[in-house]
């Protein structure tokens, strides 16, 4: 019975992906992976390599990309180009806040957080916002 | 895949139209990289003579670039450029936000409708699909050109820059870019406006600032629109201001309702003093 149970499951939750992924691919990380092939194939082409063996990014808690979203779209962005075979690493950047009240650092998930301190909505965010193609091993 | 547009493919792309013009094709340069054809399935990187001196090797040679490029540059150059244009001419350019239906075109029409004999205006519109928005903006005898993005999202600086050049703005105007309704994705792509606008009207919820705060965050401007509907919804409008404050404390808040006008003059005085 578990077994059927989880077949089924695993079914259902196929079909999701499936339905969804029309709607996943008019998401912005379209935008975003296409941007990266972008810059990937300008720096592929200066350095004179043929192609990317590996890409690291950097992105920042903050900055508004959902990094699953960007990993679906990710083979349909890359295809034929330089980072078809490219193996992807992504540094996740901890967001950091200042508040402008009391000065206070803390640590911040969403953009809304408020300053632990003092509960000031004032801050200046110093880290989170990263959205940045760091290396690029290339041959 | 194009890279401009994000379209699927070449059929998809952003597609710029006047009002009674006939429908183009893309008019972008598509930067593909079809047909490559590769082959090499095992393919061999000789790691062994990576630390060779030897400089003839560099077929396979395996190099490390510092790249440290910000992956949304091209936008945000290209908005740069379009910025410096807005200034030098005097065009104050609003870049309106929303969800699908809170408005906006509305807004617009109640808008140019009331102020078009005292300063020339402008209006892009964006939308997936149809030349509706930019029909209604053409009746009103105002300059206006349609992009439709087709599958993207949002529209980018380099669709604005060429639907510019199609729309000859004179100086000393106001540029009106009526964004894809969509609260997500237009957050990211700066368009070179001098000020972004998001729009949330009252039959929305009063967390959606909160749900969905980049838009908030990155706006200069709240309308809250539909303010005549208020008395049969259980909006709390100080709530709502309040999320929006959290996400973003320098907002400044219009409410509004294009329907019947009312808190229109406010907002109308402000875009005048903006020019």
């Amino acid at each position: 019975m578990q077994i059927k149970h989880d077949i089924y499951h695993t079914m259902l939750y196929r079909i999701n992906l499936i339905l969804n992924s029309e709607k996943s691919v008019r998401m912005h990380e379209l935008s975003i992976a296409l941007g990266i092939v972008k810059i990937a194939e300008a720096e592929t082409a200066k350095a004179n390599a043929k192609e990317v063996e590996r890409i690291e990014l950097e992105i920042g808690e903050l900055a508004g990309v959902e990094i699953d979203s960007l990993d679906f779209v990710w083979d349909t962005a890359v295809k034929d180009s330089v980072l078809e075979k490219a193996e992807k690493h992504i540094n996740i950047i901890k967001g950091i806040g200042k508040c402008i009240d009391c000065y206070t650092e803390f640590e911040m998930h969403y953009i809304y957080d408020t300053c632990p301190n003092c509960n000031s909505n004032l801050k200046s965010i110093l880290k989170g916002k990263e959205l940045r193609v760091k290396t690029l091993d290339v041959i | 895949m194009c890279g401009t547009c994000g379209c699927g493919n070449e059929t998809n792309g952003p597609i710029i139209t006047k009002p009674g013009e006939h429908v183009h094709s893309h008019s972008h340069d598509h930067d593909h990289h079809h047909g490559h054809g590769h082959s090499h399935e095992h393919h061999h990187h000789h790691h062994d003579i990576e630390h060779d001196d030897h400089a003839h090797h560099h077929h396979h040679h395996h190099k490390v670039l510092e790249v440290e490029q910000d992956i949304l540059q091209h936008n945000n150059l290209l908005a740069a450029r379009n910025r410096g244009y807005f200034e030098a001419k005097n065009i104050f350019c609003l870049n309106l936000v929303s969800s699908p239906g809170s408005g906006k075109t509305t807004i617009l029409e109640r808008t140019l409708t009331d102020l078009k004999d005292k300063i020339p205006f402008y209006v892009i519109e964006g939308d997936q699909q149809t030349m509706h928005d930019a029909n209604r903006i053409d009746a009103l005898h105002i300059p206006v050109v349609q992009i439709n993005t087709g599958k993207g999202c949002h529209l980018e600086s380099d669709m604005v820059y060429d639907a510019v050049k199609k729309l000859d703005v004179k100086d000393n105007s106001i540029l009106m870019i009526e964004n894809v309704g969509n609260l997500v994705c237009p957050s990211m792509f700066d368009l070179g406006e001098s000020k972004r606008v998001v729009i949330i009207s009252t039959t929305e919820g009063e967390d959606k600032p909160i749900k969905y705060p980049d838009m908030f965050h990155t706006a200069d401007i709240c309308i809250i629109n539909k303010m005549d509907l208020l008395p049969y919804l259980k909006m709390d409008i100080e709530k709502l201001k309040n999320y929006a404050l959290q996400v973003n404390p320098k907002l400044k808040f219009f409410e509004i309702s294009a329907t019947d006008g009312k808190g229109m003059e406010e907002w109308y005085n402000w875009l005048l003093s903006n020019i």
